[in-house]
């Protein structure tokens, strides 16, 4: 058996063109958020005097270090719908974007442990049923059939006692998700200007009229902030304090294997989550370091308690080396929602405090962002996840609601 | 790994504590008088910076004692706040 060969990329993907000292939107940040909102404002609004700006190189930060998950088994409405959206868009975009991005739906198993925890995973079945979404739960019988390597043993600390499944779920080569979206936008004359970083922004009175940024001031009609991790730093600027923490989020693969793990499997009592990427490398993760930090590094003691737990659940993987372990900077909100909207400041927009989970959803807020962003409103499905949520305490607490974070 | 100085117990491992986010946020003094906004502040915005930040730790394995350190957030160095008596 040999694993599945990655595509060659195009011979030319994008322009690397001076920036302009005016457009109509400044999107910040290039990750797959930044890029796939070019895209829509492009495509679904025809708003193509658009410039995104990136301190780094295209996609290099978290849209980078992510482990690829994509699902959409969320328990609330407001998350159902906007995670459901994007899986939608990710189901049509290859042929879109004439990009194999190798989107691979081999199904996501979200393990439970305990009594709470079979309960909880029904409950979270019927309501993706009730939205519309596929799932079901299987229990250890079909686990085993579904997944042969995971050990289904009563004898370990915390037996498998079943299994949310979205078969629709599953993983995507997130370099080449970002390289399609760019590529697309490119041609419809975004300009995606790398090594410019964004370092405040131009006022008049309430109303943003452009970013400064270390290649000099560029004006903007509008201000997109797509910048993940960092983007606090930025508001703190204007003094609009946002309910966001940003943490260290590590991942790790093994060496490249025979392919041998058919699905993605995700625990979150043991907390670990695994899959094996097309080239054949174990891609496990956990959740976020606790304190707060910017360092892209995180701590040894995480990456142990995560191996230990998927040692338990793969005995088979005893042998794997770690070949290398990295870490993003990722922005948590206090209701693990995201934040997506227009701010108290004219012209300036948020997408921001996706924590763990925003890949999965990169169409999808790409789609709705633009929407905002074009109309000035927030399309219905962001209407529950503007900041105002804060205030008047009706929160998406998806927390506890979404099974493993990712 | 960071490696923590707890004030009464030494320089210990961070298995050893937990975290308690930014130090110094007080209850509000007359809660009854805070409006929406002030209590979406008190409860859900903490600072999020790139650089010093002063934080709570709790040395739970230890001797379960809270503490405050000033914490460089981008290069994880830390120093007291304060030095204890
Ligand atoms: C280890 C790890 C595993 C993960 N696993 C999953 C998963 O399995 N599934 C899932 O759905 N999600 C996952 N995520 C989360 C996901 O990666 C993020 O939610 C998502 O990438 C956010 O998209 P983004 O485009 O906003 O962020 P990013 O890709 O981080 O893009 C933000 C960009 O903004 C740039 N920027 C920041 N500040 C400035 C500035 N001032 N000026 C100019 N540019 C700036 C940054 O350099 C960066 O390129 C994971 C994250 C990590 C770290
Ligand atoms: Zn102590």
């Amino acid at each position: 058996m040999v694993s599945t060969p990655l595509p060659e990329p195009p011979p030319r993907l994008w322009r690397n063109p001076e920036p302009k000292r005016h457009y109509d939107v400044v999107i910040v940040g290039s990750g797959g958020h930044g890029l796939a909102t070019a895209y829509y404002l492009a495509r679904n609004h025809g708003i193509r005097d658009v410039a995104v700006l990136e301190r780094g190189w295209l996609a290099g930060g978290n849209m980078a270090r992510n482990t690829t998950i994509i699902r959409s088994n969320y328990l609330f409405d407001e998350s159902a719908a906007l995670y459901d959206h994007a899986l939608s868009l990710w189901e049509q975009l290859p042929a879109e974007l004439d990009y194999d991005f190798l989107l691979s739906q081999r199904g996501v198993l979200n393990l439970a442990h305990t009594e709470q925890e079979v309960r909880d995973s029904r409950r979270r079945v019927f309501a993706n049923q009730l939205n519309g979404i596929d799932a079901e739960w299987v229990e250890p019988a079909e686990i085993a059939e579904l997944c042969p390597i995971l050990n289904l043993s009563a004898d370990v600390r915390y037996p498998v006692l079943g299994a949310t499944l979205q078969r629709r779920g599953g993983i995507a080569k997130h370099d080449h998700v970002a390289w399609a979206f760019a590529r697309k936008a490119d041609e419809m004359g975004v300009d995606l200007i790398q090594g410019c970083e964004v370092t405040g922004f131009r006022l008049d009175g309430d109303r943003v009229t452009g970013v400064e940024t270390s290649l000099g001031p560029i004006g903007a009609g509008r201000v997109a902030l797509a910048a993940a991790g960092r983007t606090s730093l930025l508001t703190d600027q204007l003094g609009l304090r946002l309910p966001l923490q940003s943490h260290p989020l590590q991942a790790l693969v093994s060496e490249l294997l025979e392919p041998v793990h058919p699905c993605v499997v995700m625990s979150n009592h043991v907390h670990v989550y695994c899959s094996q990427a097309h080239k054949g490398e174990l891609v496990l993760g956990a959740g976020i370091d606790s304190y707060n930090g910017y360092g892209q590094r995180g701590s040894v003691h995480v990456i142990e308690r995560q191996m230990a737990a998927a040692l338990e659940l793969f005995p088979i993987f005893a042998r794997a080396h770690v070949i290398r372990t990295w870490a993003g900077t990722v922005d948590v909100t206090p209701d693990a929602s995201p934040i997506i909207g227009p701010t108290p400041y004219e012209n300036l927009y948020l997408n921001c405090g996706w924590g763990t989970g925003g890949f999965k959803a990169t169409p999808g807020v790409g789609w709705v962002y633009a929407h905002t962003i074009a109309t000035g409103r927030p399309h219905p499905l962001n209407v529950p996840y503007g900041l105002e949520r804060f205030t008047t305490g009706a929160l998406i607490d998806e927390h506890g609601a979404a099974a493993v974070a990712h | 790994m960071l490696l923590i100085h707890c004030p009464w117990c030494g320089d210990r491992d961070e298995a050893e504590f937990r975290y308690g986010g930014q130090a110094h946020v007080d209850f509000p003094e007359n809660p009854a008088e805070l409006d929406d906004a002030a209590w979406a502040e008190y409860l859900f915005v903490r600072d999020n910076p790139r650089g010093s930040f002063h934080e709570r730790w709790v040395h739970t394995a230890g001797c379960r004692r809270w503490f405050d350190v000033v914490r460089d957030t981008a290069t994880n160095e830390m120093r007291p706040e304060k030095v204890v008596p």
